[in-house]
């Protein structure tokens, strides 16, 4: 408990009222919370580290980087990447094409209308993915059934919850009018405004609008599957019972890719919040 | 509608839309609110076209029999035999997984929110967000790599005398799904608890303290009090996401556990009996209905909330 002491004088919070945190309720206190850490610490990283351990095994169950290598010349992997990229793409386009400026008008002109957009942004929890691919597969159109860029089109809708809330928390830490006002009287267009003024303010939120998506669309296995395309997902889970492990190492770099780029935006949600905290 | 009055004392950003129909009529005003949502009317096209339309079909077939009568016996077979065995298990799942990761997930928030050091903070909250993320075909696959009867957690585990495949423990069952959803869950949990547990002002336990009271009845009389609402209001968003998860289940167990998503899925496979084609626009029915009481409970508890902690 040598931290213990430590902290106790280098604590720099002055609110903390010496009376009431006497040091057997605080040392007790550590003491639980230090099992509730490791034991969470352990729930999260076995299941990581069993999985890697398993991505790196031979057949014959010893440590080797085969797997590894045998990944792309996996029968049907490279067509796979390829649709799972091309339908981020596109997804992406879309998304941002209809929420930014959606959102952007939503928060200049018409305020009210914010609740009306959460109360949408949530349906796709009403409305999972499960149920609404029936609903898609019974309502569209042949030609558009035999197109892959119809799972496009749903993931739309499933990634409007996740670019509002981005870009709404991005808009709000912005004097959007002022921006606005000062731009338009500058006589700079519409066009000009978005794309000069308010989007360069906006990077940090378009950027984690963005790489959402991209996780969403790379993980998406509910719609892809029951729509009969191999995307990544689906390809990973076909093949795994050729070879488990070369299907674990690809699913473990998924995994890996995902949680790196997520890190990557929660990193930056957080230098943006400091900086509109102090400013 | 907006009351013409007030929106014409608001400045408008850039002038637009004032002048012309500045008229006091409901007609003016009707145009001028036209004028007003236009922008947005892509997004709201998306919305019918994307999310309204099929919503309306599912609806729409659930009363439907095959040859497009008006009936209630899709909705009837729903409420029987394996069917509702599904609904039964979905139900259970969605709330073992909300109720048990709900409790490990508050308790982790609280071990974090009250530590005074930054560094787990920001490591806790990174992770949560990223693994909240999680799921979905590769996390099953992580799961039958450790945990699967032969994966390499169960090997260390049946080292010690602890396989837990020989005390009922199977990945591919209940057990093993459950499981597996708090991988997600937890960290769910501690993202959207938190907020609520940094409300939780230190005043108030000094205040209590310095009265007298013990640990318990300080949480007795006023933590829990205070916490309950956003408590159960995430247990009922964590249930949503427990009750309606398809793609982790489907790559774990292939198909084979009874849980209402599992055989909505079957169903879209070709799997039905003849006669029964709509019976799938029925399970889809259930679902939003269950899916959309427990949103309705969320946001009524969350809204009771924010009177104390903001």
């Amino acid at each position: 408990m040598a931290s213990l002491t430590v902290e106790d004088f280098t604590t720099s919070e002055p609110s903390v009222d010496p009376y009431s945190s006497g040091r057997a309720r605080r040392r007790r206190i550590h003491w639980g919370r230090g099992v509730v850490l490791v034991l969470g610490f352990a729930y999260f990283v076995v299941p990581l580290y069993a999985a890697l351990d398993f991505a790196l095994q031979n057949i014959q169950g010893g440590f080797s980087f085969s797997p590894l290598t045998q990944i792309a010349g996996q029968p049907g992997f490279g067509s796979a990447i390829w649709l799972s990229t091309e339908l981020a793409v596109v997804t992406m386009a879309l998304t941002m094409a209809l929420m930014v400026p959606t959102t952007i008008y939503v928060h200049l002109r018409m305020p009210r209308f914010r609740r009306f957009m959460e109360v949408i942004t949530v349906l796709p929890i009403v409305i999972p993915p499960i149920v609404l691919v029936i609903g898609v597969l019974q309502a569209s159109p042949l030609w558009l059934k035999s197109t892959p860029y119809l799972l496009a089109l749903v993931y739309v809708v499933l990634a409007m919850p996740f670019a509002y809330r981005s870009l709404d928390a991005g808009l709000g830490a912005l004097d959007l009018k002022t921006l606005v006002e000062a731009s338009r009287s500058l006589g700079a267009s519409w066009i000009a405004t978005i794309w000069r003024v308010l989007v360069p303010n906006l990077r940090t939120a378009l950027v984690s609008a963005s790489v959402l998506t991209l996780a969403l669309v790379f993980g998406e296995f509910t719609v892809a599957s029951l729509d009969n395309w191999t995307t990544l997902p689906v390809w990973i889970a076909n093949s795994s019972t050729n070879n488990p492990h070369v299907a674990t190492a690809v699913a473990m770099i998924a995994l890996l890719a995902t949680a790196l780029v997520l890190t990557v935006i929660v990193s930056l949600d957080r230098s943006q919040s400091r900086r509109s905290r102090r400013s | 509608m907006s009351n013409p009055s007030t929106s014409d004392t608001r400045p408008s950003p850039e002038g637009v839309g004032g002048g012309l129909d500045r008229g006091n009529t409901t007609m003016g005003a009707l145009v001028r609110s036209l004028r007003t949502g236009a922008p947005i009317l892509p997004f709201l096209v998306y919305v019918v076209l994307g999310l309204g339309i099929p919503t309306v079909v599912i609806f729409n077939f659930a009363f439907r029999s095959g040859t497009g009568q008006l009936t209630w016996s899709n909705m009837r077979l729903i409420t029987t035999g394996q069917y509702l065995t599904g609904f039964e298990t979905s139900i259970k799942l969605g709330l073992v997984t909300a109720i048990i990761p709900g409790v490990l997930g508050t308790m982790l928030a609280y071990a974090i929110a009250t530590s005074r050091r930054e560094a787990p903070k920001r490591i806790v909250a990174a992770t949560s967000g990223v693994l909240a993320n999680f799921g979905g075909v590769n996390l099953a696959f992580m799961f039958v790599a450790s945990f699967g009867f032969v994966g390499v957690a169960t090997k260390w585990l049946a080292r010690i005398g602890l396989n837990p495949w020989d005390h009922g423990f199977n990945l591919y069952k209940f057990s093993g799904v459950a499981f597996v959803y708090m991988y997600f869950q937890i960290p769910l949990m501690v993202l959207v608890i938190t907020p609520a547990l940094n409300g939780l002002r230190p005043a108030w336990r000094e205040a209590a303290e310095n009265l007298g009271a013990s640990s318990w009845r300080y949480w007795r009389h006023v933590g829990l009090p205070v916490l309950m609402p956003s408590v159960l209001g995430s247990m009922f968003l964590l249930f949503g996401s427990g009750f309606s998860a398809y793609a982790t289940t489907e790559a774990l167990t292939g198909g084979t556990i009874a849980l209402t998503p599992i055989q909505i899925g079957a169903i879209l496979q070709g799997n039905v009996l003849s006669g029964e084609q709509n019976i799938g626009f029925a399970l889809g029915v259930g679902m939003i209905l269950i899916l959309m009481a427990s949103v309705l409970a969320y946001s009524f508890l969350s809204r009771r909330t924010s009177r104390w902690l903001r």
